[in-house]
């Protein structure tokens, strides 16, 4: 298994907006799907996803519904809102920008080093 | 989500977060199980993943938003639960409070009724008051009332402003009903609509009505509606008659119409008024001009206009008009000196409340340092301060409003009787209301006074060293905050020797004045307006004859002593000033000295009690046609004659005719301003002259004016019932109004002085008590703390005295620097009371070491009860402590 690695600051909740855009989906299937599609590379911390999530609802990015699963139990559904996709697509923009930056400087500093 | 869900909602939140948890982590046992772990293993390992499912749901809670709302309520319920625990320390403090907090909200109210609300017609920022100006000033200044004719000619071309004149009336209304005296506003027709005020019934004066020669109308009050037309909605046409004329009523006013104070209870068109002063831009009475600024036009552009008009005038009508011109001021309510006592009386308020929550404040701080270690045990627990800060706030504040729902309410039931205990009319009493601003002003003072007294041991009880704190013990003498206390007890008796002196200083005042003598015996004079029948006014013989007949049936009323008529009753409202000049080289008009003209029948030296130091009154010899002749007081014989005697002298008076008056009596100076008053007035000088030599011409307006005075064997109300039947006169309509005895008006002088010094009497009483149990609660407090080293010093061999001097010392210190801080303030204060109130002199050696010996005493006193019980300390038991 390759090692886990800690998610940079922010970007948690870039990832759970980002999950929930796909349709509405309950805590434990972000915390899955997290781990799933990211190859178990990046390690979810449960015992932070839902703070995230209360967070974001508070904020008003995501709205909740609390409905039957396939397997007939109640569970919290989470849906993005209007302003929580505007404010998904502000966050993937800025992340592009930030990666493209910090690969900039990775790049030059390899070529000081030769 | 809103906070007041959270607060509102805060268990089904919990609740929904406790079954999406426990989903979560059912799920992850199922799919661990599903993947082949055994059912144990799997439970642990979903809890393991999830992370404290506790730190998780706190963390959850934590992202619902800011928690201070909910700290907050949990605050206020630590603070209830904590008060409870001490029903006395909280029903003091709450009861200081509600004093302090409620006699500031009710001045509040009585000021912003009286001195900020602004007059009571729409959009009031609009009305305009006018008066005339003269380049030149006499002794009576440069501002002048109207006249007439300079209103019609502003009214006519003037466009950025609607205008409308009016003036009072008195008059005797004799039918229908009962005679009676009713006050009534001559004005021409636009006034209401100036004011912005609709009859309730009928129309208003329309411009056909306010023209001489028109039908006479009239617009009657809602009180005289009811009063003698039983609200009958058939009084609009009906006919009533005024001043001897009749008149049709064509409408009624509102019933809260009031001008000023007064309540006005007959709308008549000046236009109708044919006296001949009333064309007269020279001498007249003069009549007050109100406006309203028209839309688009502001106070400016009405000033320029009125400038432009008032050239033009001027150059039409030089005589009257050269150098004169008119100014205009927004329109504001008129308080006279109620606003310097309302002023006054707010200022102490704030005193007495400010000293009660810095007793409270120095309370708070000797529980906070007593609660030092379960402070430090919580901070060391992982309490912010912040948190602890905020709890003890929490805790003021909630005694604060706790005070200030109680303040509000004793507020309430003390608003009227405070009314009712002013001295006098208090202007503008009917705007005093207890409404949104009030309550809105006893919730910050509320909040603002908790912050003030609640900061300072909140700042200073958990500002500490947890781990210093723990070690130490209680056996620390809290150093800092006795410097602290020290200082709010010194604070607290600061403003205890202003009010103190406040209260001194005015007793004193007091005191001197009511030696004074008024210069006439007030005992058993009964004074009234009397408004002679409208039937007779028009001939001068019948005027004279009306009066002697008045004289004369007055006289034979049992009980009677002596009957005089007079126009200007001393010590009441009203005078009439007159320039004179003591030889025939009479100085320009307007430089003229002024003296006091009072005219008189023969008998008004017996009913006043007034002596005679020279010469003769006024007999009946004295009349149209003999030589005119004056008698003057002292005073105006001093400064007109110096040494000489002044009888046989001569005066010149050129309001009283060109030729000169002789002087032919001198008598005692009274004092027509009041005891308060006269002796730091402008216009001191008296004379008198006999009612009989009063001009035809100006008989009338004499008569108008006239009052009768009585001085009476019975007590002196007792005739009132006899004085009404003897002058109503053949015709029924002669009535007296205005009825007062001379004492009355004499204690009325001294109204003001009288309630100023009750109430700060009381307030400093407040003040007083309120500063020895502060120095008494601090002074016990630092005892207790200090009852090891005592206990360390007994056994050394010190005596009870040593113990009582050191707790003495410390509280001595405090009153020191009390009394110096104190004494400064009072000083500067006795010069705004020197500047508000009559007659009083701050410098007052006297009365200002006499309050502070008072305070001084009393706060020894106080600190002498701890002190002899620290001084009786048992060293074991002390040294056993802790």
């Amino acid at each position: 298994m390759a090692a886990r690695q800690d998610l940079p600051q922010g970007t948690l909740d870039l990832l759970i907006m980002k999950v929930v855009a796909l349709g509405p989906v309950h805590g434990y299937a972000i915390a899955q799907r997290l781990q799933q599609v990211s190859q178990d590379v990046v390690q979810a911390p449960q015992g932070s996803l839902y703070p995230a999530l209360h967070r974001l609802e508070s904020r008003g990015f995501l709205d909740a519904i609390w409905r039957e699963t396939e397997s007939g139990r109640e569970a919290k559904f989470y849906r993005l809102t209007k302003k929580g996709r505007a404010q998904l697509e502000v966050e993937i923009a800025n992340w592009a920008r930030l990666t493209e930056a910090v690969s900039l400087i990775l790049r030059l500093s390899e070529g000081v080093g030769q | 989500m809103t906070w007041w869900r959270r607060l509102v909602k805060r268990n089904e939140l919990d609740e929904q977060l406790d079954r999406e948890l426990r989903f979560h982590l059912e799920q992850h046992e199922a799919d661990l199980i599903a993947a082949g772990s055994d059912p144990e293993a799997a439970r642990r390992q979903a809890r393991i993943d999830l992370g404290g499912i506790q730190q998780v749901r706190e963390n959850c809670r934590d992202a619902w938003g800011p928690r201070w709302i909910e700290d907050f309520w949990q605050d206020f319920r630590y603070t209830l639960r904590s008060l409870r625990q001490r029903p006395g320390f909280s029903l003091v403090v709450a009861l200081t409070l509600a004093l302090g907090i409620g006699s500031t909200a009710l001045m509040f109210t009585v000021l912003d009724g009286v001195l900020l609300k602004p007059l009571p017609y729409p959009e009031p920022q609009q009305l305009i008051g006018l008066q005339e100006k003269t380049a030149k000033a006499t002794q009576f200044g440069n501002l002048w009332a109207f006249a007439y004719p300079n209103f019609l000619d502003l009214r006519r071309d003037a466009l950025s402003v609607d205008l409308a004149a009016w003036h009072f009336v008195g008059g005797t209304l004799s039918r229908p009903g009962e005679p009676e005296n009713v006050l009534g506003v001559e004005a021409s027709s636009a006034f209401l609509k100036v004011l912005r005020v609709t009859p309730v019934q009928g129309r208003d004066l329309s411009p056909e009505d306010d023209r001489p020669g028109a039908t006479p109308v009239a617009l009657v009050s809602d009180a005289l509606w009811r009063r003698t037309f039983g609200q009958n909605r058939g009084a609009i046409g009906a006919s009533l008659v005024f001043d001897g004329r009749q008149y049709t009523i064509a409408g009624i006013l509102p019933p809260d119409f009031r001008l000023g104070d007064e309540q006005v209870d007959l709308l008549t068109p000046i236009g109708q008024n044919t006296a001949p002063y009333m064309l007269n831009r020279d001498a007249h009475p003069g009549i007050k001009v109100w406006g309203r600024i028209r839309q688009g036009a502001t106070i400016e552009s009405v000033r320029s206009e009125l400038t432009v008009i008032a050239s033009r005038l001027s150059s039409a009508y030089p005589k009257s008009n050269e150098g004169r011109t008119f100014i205009a001021e927004t329109l504001r309510p008129v308080t006279g000196t109620a606003g310097t006592t309302i002023w006054l009386l707010f200022a102490a308020v704030v005193a007495v409340l400010l000293i009660g929550c810095v007793n409270v404040a120095s309370l708070l701080v000797a529980r906070a340092v007593s609660r030092e270690r379960e402070m430090s045990v919580r901070v060391a627990l992982g309490a912010g301060r912040g948190r602890l800060v905020r709890q003890c706030l929490a805790e003021s504040v909630v005694l604060a409003l706790s005070g200030g729902s109680l303040g509000l309410l004793l507020a309430v039931a003390g608003l009227r009787p405070f009314i009712a205990m002013w001295p006098g009319d208090l202007p503008r009493a009917s705007e005093i209301h207890l409404d949104w601003r009030v309550g809105l002003f006893a919730l910050a003072v509320s909040v603002a006074s908790g912050i003030l007294f609640g900061a300072v041991p909140a700042l200073t009880a958990p500002a500490l060293n947890p781990a210093r704190a723990l070690r130490e013990g209680s056996r620390t003498v809290a150093g800092g905050s006795w410097r602290l206390q020290g200082t709010l007890v010194a604070s607290e008796l600061a403003l205890a020797v202003v009010l103190l002196v406040t209260a001194g200083v005015l007793g004193s005042t007091l005191l001197r004045l009511s030696a004074l003598d008024p210069g006439l015996n007030v005992n058993n004079v009964l004074v009234a307006r009397l408004a002679l029948s409208p039937s007779v006014l028009n001939e001068p013989d019948r005027i004279r004859s009306a009066w002697q007949n008045i004289l004369d049936r007055v006289r034979g009323i049992p009980g009677v002593q002596a009957v005089a008529t007079v126009d200007t009753v001393p010590m009441r409202e009203g005078n009439n000033q007159l320039g004179y000049w003591p030889a025939a080289d009479l100085p320009e008009r307007t430089r003229l000295p002024l003296a006091l003209a009072t005219s008189v029948t023969p008998d008004y030296l017996n009913v006043m009690g007034i002596e005679l130091r020279a010469g003769r009154f006024f007999n009946e010899t004295d009349r149209q046609g003999s030589q005119p002749v004056v008698v003057i007081d002292e005073t105006l014989a001093r400064r007109a004659f110096g040494r000489e005697p002044a009888v046989g002298k001569r005066l010149w008076i050129p309001d009283m005719g060109a030729a000169p008056v002789e002087v032919v009596g001198v008598v005692n100076h009274v004092r027509h301003w009041g005891l308060a008053d006269d002796d730091q007035a402008e216009v001191r000088a008296q004379f008198y002259y006999p009612f009989a030599q009063v001009p035809d011409r100006f008989l009338r307006r004499w008569s108008e004016l006239m009052s009768v005075a009585v001085r009476t064997s019975t007590p002196p109300r007792s005739i009132i019932q006899p004085l009404r039947r003897e002058i109503q006169g053949a015709a029924h309509d002669q009535v007296i109004y205005e009825i007062r005895t001379m004492d009355q008006l004499e204690g009325a002088t001294l109204a003001r002085h009288r309630f100023l010094m009750t109430l700060f009497t009381a307030f400093s009483a407040a003040a007083l008590i309120l500063a020895c149990v502060g120095i008494y609660g601090v002074l016990a407090f630092l005892a207790g703390q200090r009852v090891p080293e005592f206990g360390v010093r007994v056994a050394l061999g010190a005596r009870p005295h040593d113990i009582m001097r050191l707790i003495l010392r410390q509280s001595l210190g405090m009153i020191l620097a009390g009394v110096a801080a104190g004494s400064i303030l009072a000083l500067a204060s006795g010069r705004l009371l020197e500047a508000w109130v009559s007659a009083v002199r701050a410098n007052e050696p006297v009365t200002f070491s006499a309050m502070i010996a008072v305070l001084v005493a009393a706060a020894l006193i106080a600190s002498l009860l701890p002190a002899r019980r620290a001084s009786r300390i048992d060293p074991v038991l002390a040294l056993r402590q802790d």
